[in-house]
């Protein structure tokens, strides 16, 4: 009888476990994947990490020099980040923020750094 | 756990064998049906306090297949699945699905686990 | 009276995942259960025929979201015999630290589900407070929560450091140090014992020829564990399988309730002897041959079958989960059960529905 009370007596006068998410975030871990993300300069487009992909969530297109990814495809395994050759995949160890809208991220190689576009 | 000893056994055999392993006191773990040209090959894995017995039977995929569940109920639930995904139909099963365990009443694809259909479905590609 | 029958599922307030039953019932007491499954039915292992070898390990980590970690060690250890890859012993500790800490987190959650099944909703929130403490090692770890894609062909892919180390261990003492006041309440609630005692009987014998494995077996008696055949890193370790004799849907309970302290130990246990030394070894060419592993699962015996020939595609990739096996007990033991306790008996399989159709 009454065993569940020192948990109540002790919840009670403690903090609250949660926090109020969208105000208060707690600071990610050191090793957390996260958002995949690419430093464009660096890619050489040699397509290994669509190959490698379980989830076929990237496309290389070395003729129009275009990396795209599919942000919603992406199972955040880290296989492609892994077997880079010039290491220039990464994840940002942030989350991917919840969105409206669901969009392709597509970079292209030489001239301009970034350009997101919807589908 | 690794094991890699399966014996082959004659599909007229089976009933007999079955019930021998049944008598011995092994339980049925599971069985692996296997595509192999037009043939059904249905590996029956048994074990008895980790010793294991793997037997292989080859069964022709357009004749009924012989049920197990008669011993093993346990077995209706594997073989009904065995229905849904090569198509074929067992016969003495003690509860039968109809090949409608997994897909609806309206489904219009049969059996596709063999690689006929997957061909088909999506086009050849890959 | 007549029978009546009643539908219960696939969508049903305590049910995690979708299963359906069809139930007959006679003076609220149920004499006949039918099981209709196909909800979410995903052809997991056709899969193998476009997905090549190594990326396998992330499909077969989706069989189930809870027990990820397992069941792409156990792959991958059918994998490595088939191409006769010798895994470093560290790597095979690492595998077992990890799967430990998924059948922690996967008792826990089901510990809270069943409390909420018989209608206890705060000891629900207090387990799976304790589980977040778990969620949290997994993610500094392993770099997500559940399927933490740890496991490769050949070894793992990320490393222990010895601060990490330290800091796991300190989080296990904390956590069972909560998790043994709450056992309490499971173990000895009054209102509890008068939900789960005697609900669900399972005879050793019944449960046996019906192929029951797991805690589900092991709370009907059956001292079956695979992890008692030392295959990955549990050579090197020490313990016992639980055992509860009942049978009823109280010693499943008790089963998982004592698994969650024996994992405790043996991650202990690992850390301590976890030698130095590589965590993978580079893999070349392709698997031929077949091939039959077993792995314990938090819910039972999970059995893999591969067969391949050279290829980069497998012929063949067989799995076999554990509540597939759960299924025919579970059709046991509900003839004679009220219907109000029908959720309580189903959930004490620890039934993974996304598992038993892949």
């Amino acid at each position: 009888m009454l065993h569940f009370t020192p948990t109540i007596l002790k919840n009670l006068f403690s903090k609250s476990a949660t926090r109020l998410y969208p105000i208060e975030k707690r600071e990610p871990f050191e090793n957390v994947r996260g958002e995949l993300d690419i430093d464009i300069a660096g890619c050489k487009l040699c397509g290994i990490c669509a190959r490698k992909c379980p989830a076929a969530c990237i496309t290389v297109d070395k003729k129009k020099g275009i990396w795209q990814v599919d942000p919603f495809a992406c199972i955040y395994c880290g296989i492609c980040a892994d077997s880079c050759p010039t290491k220039c995949l990464y994840f940002k160890g942030q989350y991917r923020e919840p969105v409206i809208q669901k969009v392709v991220k597509i970079m292209e190689k030489p001239v301009e750094e970034q350009v997101d576009q919807s589908k | 756990m690794i094991d890699r000893n399966i014996t082959t056994l004659e599909d007229s055999r089976l009933l007999d064998e079955v019930t021998r392993l049944k008598n011995e006191g092994y339980r049925l773990v599971t069985m692996s049906p296997v595509e192999v040209g037009d043939k059904l090959e249905i590996i029956y894995h048994f074990d008895k306090d980790f010793k294991t017995v793997n037997l292989r039977v080859q069964m022709d995929k357009n004749t009924p297949l012989q049920s197990i569940s008669g011993i093993y109920f346990c077995a209706f639930l594997i073989e009904n699945e065995i229905q849904d995904h090569f198509g074929v139909e067992f016969k003495d099963l003690v509860l039968s699905f109809g090949g409608h365990l997994y897909l609806d009443e309206e489904a219009g694809i049969r059996a596709p686990y063999c690689s006929m259909s997957i061909k088909q479905e999506d086009g050849g590609k890959k | 009276m007549a029978p009546t029958v009643i539908p219960f599922g696939p969508q049903h307030p305590v049910l995690p995942e979708p299963i359906h039953l069809t139930l007959t019932t006679k003076d609220e007491i149920v004499t006949e259960a039918v099981p209709q499954l196909g909800y979410i039915h995903r052809g997991l292992e056709k899969l193998a025929d476009i997905k090549d070898f190594h990326q396998l390990v992330q499909v077969v980590e989706r069989v189930c979201g809870i027990c990820s970690c397992i069941h792409a060690a156990t792959y991958a250890q059918a994998i490595e015999a088939l191409m006769n890859i010798e895994v470093p012993p560290r790597a095979h500790l690492l595998r077992v630290i990890w799967s430990e800490l998924h059948r922690v987190h996967s008792h826990l959650l089901w510990l809270g589900l069943f409390a909420d099944g018989f209608g206890f909703e705060s000891l629900f929130m207090q387990t799976w407070r304790i589980r977040e403490k778990i969620m949290d090692v997994m993610e500094a770890t392993a770099g997500n929560r559940v399927i933490i894609s740890v496991n490769v062909i050949g070894g793992v892919r990320r490393d222990l450091s010895p601060e990490q180390c330290q800091w796991i261990l300190s989080v296990l003492d904390d956590a069972e140090k909560e998790y043994k006041e709450l056992g309490k309440v499971f173990l000895d609630d009054y209102s509890v014992q008068k939900r789960t005692r005697g609900q669900g009987v399972l005879t050793r014998e019944k449960a046996y020829e019906l192929g029951a494995c797991g805690p589900t077996g092991r709370g009907s008696g059956i001292a079956q564990d695979v992890r008692q055949t030392g295959y990955s890193g549990y050579a090197m370790l020490d313990f016992e399988p639980v055992v509860e004799n009942d049978g009823d849907s109280y010693a499943r309970c008790k089963v998982r309730y004592r698994e969650v302290l024996q994992s405790f130990d043996l991650i202990r246990q690992a850390i301590n002897k976890l030698p130095e030394g590589e965590i993978n070894v580079k893999v070349k060419g392709n698997p031929e041959g077949e091939v039959i592993t077993r792995s314990e699962q938090p819910r039972g015996e999970l059995l893999y079958y591969v067969r391949a020939s050279g290829k980069k595609h497998l012929d063949r990739l067989r799995i076999r989960t554990p509540t597939f096996a759960n299924i025919p007990p579970l059709l046991a033991m509900l003839p004679g059960t009220e219907l109000a306790n029908v959720p309580v008996v189903v959930l004490s399989i620890d039934p993974c529905i996304s598992c038993t159709e892949r």
